[in-house]
């Protein structure tokens, strides 16, 4: 109930680093019960970073507070001056009485022609389906229309809420080869928050590890061997919960060691 | 030409058709029918209190409609549902407004006429007040389009868009506070749901793109008001019913008619 709104975006205009977005010492809480406690973190030019953690572990709280949907109680974010954000929701509430068109939907935000429209759904791997209404899309469709239109404003950072809810693996595999493959020619940095964490990981350069509190964090090999990431993930099964899913689509051996598993999910 | 009773109900509803279309688009598009009611039955509390210290019954309206909304947008999600706390609401303040009403000795008032509206005892002061009400909202829908059809679509995206979507929320039921009051001399606070959702329900059936579908609902509830008054004139029958009959009857036929299409398919 109380919240210090004084603190919610500090602009910092003297560029002390590299950093796209800093995070000081951020505490979120609501109504008293607190959600995120002291999480420091920076994201870089080009850098991927995903943030994983189970339900409730304050995810949607700390990007909520990156994209100043929240207050913090304490601490702050600071976003570089003037950062393009590029946002991909969850979902959209499309409501059957909302009609609405690929091709209205990609111009809601940006001014932009319907060529640079079509440009940026065929680089996300749609195409031909400007005319489509938004409610008649396959949930892969819809994903790559959010994505595309993330894409339109050209960000220094995409940041990634859940993309893949609603994906099967394969697909959701496919969407993050794509967001790889976008930061190789954009140079756009990405952040994702997702608990599917196997081929997620595989993708990143960066893991952090949330429970209220920042865990653990560190490239991905370095993150699934420590212990605090296999009590979150698998307490009951050392860690092997976390790491079964990819195993039903890559046939190899299966007597190897966990972190090795994750390196060879990028493949 | 504004001396003619006909020819200032035939402007006070299309004023209220203006209005009501693009703003009952976000009604129906947010599921904020029953919002939409509640707001205009706690309406009823400001009449009344108008009524009763004699001044004119649109301020009082406007005050209670959006202080309704704004104390239901406010404890929702605490205790109680948002629904609940509209119906504890707008019930209790229809019932306090009726209450206060029956205390009101000295001058005689016809209730049905603030239930139902009265649109051909709408007077020019009326008339002023309705269509700068009207052009209020339309300006502010206008102006806010963008973020608030962002907002509307998901939140978070419109606060990455550089948008709050908090303050959306607020104009919206500022909007919905106005379109209330203005609506209450030409339709009464039990139909102006009515006009807010059907044209908009029957815009559906043939837009593709939002813009296109305010558009639509505002074509719709304007031949809606046009046919309706002049009905009422022909038959006899009360104005403001008469207008959401014919409203009501634009939407069956065009689902109807894209039923048939469907089905041809």
């Amino acid at each position: 109930m109380r919240r210090k709104a004084s603190v919610t975006h500090v602009q910092s205009w003297c560029n002390s680093s590299m950093a796209l977005i800093t995070i000081n010492q951020l505490t979120v809480a609501y109504s008293g019960v607190v959600a995120l406690k002291n999480v420091s973190l920076q994201i870089g030019a080009g850098e991927i970073v995903t943030i994983v953690g189970p339900n409730g572990s304050g995810k949607t709280s700390l990007l909520k507070a990156i994209i100043g949907a929240i207050a913090p109680q304490e601490g702050n974010v600071e976003v570089k001056s003037g950062l393009k954000i590029g946002y991909v929701p969850q979902r959209l509430n499309l409501d059957p009485t909302l009609p609405i068109s690929v091709g209205r939907f990609m111009r809601l935000t940006e001014n932009v022609t319907k060529r640079e429209c079509k440009q940026a759904l065929e680089q996300a791997g749609v195409s031909e389906i400007m005319d489509k209404q938004m409610s008649e899309l396959s949930g892969g469709q819809l994903q790559r229309v959010l994505l595309a239109r993330a894409l339109l404003g050209s960000p220094e950072i995409l940041i990634l809420d859940e993309a893949t809810q609603g994906l099967d693996q394969p697909g959701a595999a496919e969407f993050y080869k794509q967001i790889e493959k976008l930061r190789e020619e954009t140079g756009c940095a990405i952040l994702m928050i997702s608990h599917d964490l196997h081929v997620v990981m595989s993708a990143s350069d960066r893991v952090i590890c949330l429970n209220g509190h920042i865990c653990c964090s560190g490239t991905p090999q370095a993150v699934a061997a420590t212990p605090e990431y296999k009590e979150l993930f698998g307490a009951d099964t050392d860690g092997a919960l976390a790491l079964y899913r990819h195993n039903h689509d890559h046939k190899h051996d299966h007597n190897h060691d966990k972190s090795a598993d994750i390196t060879e999910a990028t493949h | 030409m504004l001396d003619d009773f006909m020819v200032r109900a035939f402007l006070a509803g299309l004023g209220l058709a203006l209005v009501s279309a693009p703003l009952g688009c976000f009604v129906v598009w947010r599921r904020m029918a029953y919002f939409g009611e509640a707001t205009a039955h706690a309406a009823m509390l400001g009449v009344a209190l108008s009524l009763a210290i004699e001044t004119d019954v649109f301020f009082g309206a406007l005050i209670f409609a959006i202080i309704m909304a704004w104390l239901t947008t406010q404890l929702s999600g605490r205790n109680y549902a948002m629904d609940t706390l509209l119906g504890v609401f707008s019930h209790s303040f229809l019932a306090i407004g009726l209450v206060i009403v029956s205390f009101i000795s000295g001058v005689r008032i016809d209730l049905m006429a603030y239930l139902f509206g009265d649109i051909l005892a709408v007077s020019k002061s009326d008339l002023s007040v309705i269509w700068v009400g009207t052009l209020v909202v339309l300006g502010l829908i206008i102006w806010r389009w963008k973020p608030l059809f962002l907002t509307t679509l998901n939140e978070e995206l419109s606060y990455a868009s550089g948008f709050n979507p908090k303050r959306e929320q607020l104009f919206l039921t500022i909007a919905l506070g106005i379109t209330v009051a203005v609506s209450i001399k030409v339709v009464g606070v039990l139909l102006i749901t009515a006009m807010l959702i059907i044209p908009a329900a029957s815009a559906r059936n043939i837009a593709r793109d939002p813009e296109i579908m305010v558009l639509t609902a505002g074509i719709f509830s304007c031949i809606s008001v046009i046919l309706g008054l002049r009905s009422s004139y022909v038959f006899d029958t009360p104005p403001g019913p008469t207008i959401v009959c014919v409203a009501l009857a634009i939407f069956i036929a065009l689902n109807l008619v894209s039923t048939l299409r469907r089905l041809k398919l």
